[in-house]
């Protein structure tokens, strides 16, 4: 067993451990904070495939912005989980239904993969070949060049989902009190100060 | 001798030594640099900052470094004890992590990898955890209050960060660091470099390093007039020094960082002078003293200031400069100042 084997021993062992501990753990900062090391597991398996860059953008991405987002709600929610936890008897056979159910049609799935005929070519034709091009340059081509459109496509989507988002939940109040920053800035002591000569024991 | 070094055990013990060699060079340089960081914000302000320990004072940190590894570890009550101890352990260990793919000169690196670049924005990324998990786990409404104030702060000045570092990137072609460096090689000397045609954005790097280190004028996270000292307020003894030292570590990084993105790491400023780690070393210690001299002038922001510069004027900025240099790499405008692909990568 060469270093690289224990590597992924190590960091699948350690997905799956981290994965179960999400959710059991009682607190769910701590949840959070073993999602992270999840992520960040998996970020070890993508280097050990060779997909540096993946793994790096998963780390940035995931770990670096998300998970932080998620730590930021969860540790200002103020949620008695445990409270919540207690229904969790009844629901449980639901839960356990869905998930053998799931397990099943996921079994099912890959279970009858079959490949075509022609799926090995079409991919060995827009794939680069390996040891040639840097990963990072490999998957540019291909998202940048080959499925431009596909790419912007998803880019869009994503958008009109944030604008919807947004949409939802603004809402524009008018009786709060804004600043307007260009105002601060362009105002000057000759425009907030006055000087007044006040004589002694009249005031203004 | 050389055999031994073919082992797959020689080859351990050739990494841990130059892994050791480079924790020596970061944390001696630590010493000093919080020494100079004190003198300089004394000077500033005429007073004669650490003098008495040494010469010159110059023994102050480890004395003080003596002091805190010597003192008690106090826990507090209400804390969630692992989290706490483990938050100090986070910030230090990831900026140290980031050394590693740093290059000193030609080849002196102790990780040549493709995506260097990303990998010390990742890291540089997660150093919030250690803010935010010690902030939370100190179990205290001061220390809770800086640790959500960094964790806005730091995910704001990131998104520019990473824009202006896309600008550099376009130019050259690679995420690798030594590429970097190399795509920056000319017959101008110090004119040839980054600096020169990505300008605007020096400024912008220089600024967004100071939001991202917690470095006053943003040290928010930490303000004492309000907040008492952030997130660490529960800190002591060696848990305090460890979030310290990574505190300071990643503001050299980020010195290292700048000399690389933009001032040519280990290139020589004339071009008959030969290059080294020496300029790399001295880029370094320049860009800490503007980190230094930018403490002692600025006073801080406010918050509401900080988010709208992060978010209304960084980020747009860098954006749209990310799109210029597209642009300007893609034509290869002003005699390919901004496409250098062949030389680098």
């Amino acid at each position: 067993m060469g270093f690289a084997d224990i590597a992924f021993y190590v960091f699948a062992i350690l997905v799956v451990a981290a994965g179960l501990f999400t959710v059991m753990a009682r607190n769910p900062v701590h949840s959070v904070l073993w999602l992270i090391l999840a992520f960040l597991s998996s970020a070890g398996l993508f280097i050990l495939m060779g997909a540096e860059f993946v793994a790096m953008l998963l780390v940035i991405v995931y770990v670096g912005a998300v998970a932080v987002l998620f730590l930021f709600v969860v540790m200002m929610l103020d949620v008695d989980f445990a409270a919540l936890k207690a229904g969790m008897a009844k629901y449980m056979p639901v839960a356990l239904l869905i998930g053998v159910v799931l397990l099943m049609q996921l079994g099912l799935v890959f279970g009858d993969w079959q490949f075509a005929e022609t799926a090995e070519t079409a991919r060995q034709a827009v794939a680069p070949a390996p040891g040639e091009t840097q990963n990072t340059s490999a998957l540019g081509g291909l998202i940048y060049t080959q499925y431009i459109y596909l790419f912007q496509a998803a880019g869009l989507i994503l958008l009109v989902a944030m604008i919807g988002a947004i949409v939802l939940t603004v809402r524009h109040r008018q009786d709060i009190k804004r600043q307007n920053i260009l105002d601060q800035m362009y105002r000057d002591p000759a425009k907030s100060m006055e000087l007044k000569d006040v004589k002694p024991g009249q005031g203004l | 001798m050389a055999e031994f070094l073919d082992t797959g055990f020689g080859t351990f013990v050739i990494i841990l030594a130059q892994c050791l060699m480079l924790l020596g060079f970061v944390m001696i340089s630590l010493l000093f640099l919080v020494y100079g960081d004190r003198k300089i914000w004394a000077a500033v302000q005429m007073r004669r900052g650490p003098n008495v320990v040494g010469v010159f004072g110059l023994l102050q940190t480890v004395a003080d470094a003596l002091k805190y590894v010597v003192k008690e570890v106090v826990i507090p009550a209400g804390a969630d004890k692992t989290v706490f101890i483990m938050a100090p352990l986070v910030s230090f260990v990831l900026a140290v992590i980031a050394w590693s793919v740093v290059p000193f000169a030609p080849g002196w690196v102790l990780a040549d990898i493709n995506v260097g670049l990303l990998f010390i924005f990742a890291a540089s990324s997660l150093e919030v955890y250690g803010v935010i998990m010690g902030g939370w786990a100190s179990n205290s409404k001061y220390a809770f209050l800086g640790s959500l104030r960094s964790a806005a702060q730091m995910i704001s000045y990131e998104v520019s960060i990473g824009f202006i570092i896309v600008g550099v990137l376009l130019s050259t072609g690679s995420l690798n660091l030594s590429a970097i460096v190399m795509a920056q090689d000319g017959a101008y000397g110090l004119f040839s470099w980054y600096w020169l045609p990505h300008l605007p954005m020096v400024v912008l790097f220089f600024v967004s390093a100071l939001a991202e280190t917690n470095r006053p004028p943003f040290d928010l996270p930490e303000a004492e007039s309000e907040l008492v000292a952030g997130y660490q307020v529960e800190y002591s003894a060696t848990p305090f020094l460890l979030l310290m030292a990574g505190e300071y570590i990643a503001i050299f990084l980020m010195c290292a960082l700048m000399s690389i993105l933009f001032f040519g790491g280990w290139l020589s400023p004339i071009p008959g002078l030969p290059d080294g780690a020496f300029w790399m070393v001295a880029k370094m210690a320049v860009f800490f003293f503007l980190f230094a001299m930018v403490k002692a002038i600025v006073p801080r922001y406010r918050y509401d200031q900080l988010m709208r510069l992060g978010w209304k004027v960084f980020l747009p900025m860098s954006l749209g400069w990310v799109v210029l240099v597209a642009f300007f790499a893609q034509y290869g405008l002003f005699g390919g100042a901004y496409a250098r692909w062949a030389v680098g990568g």
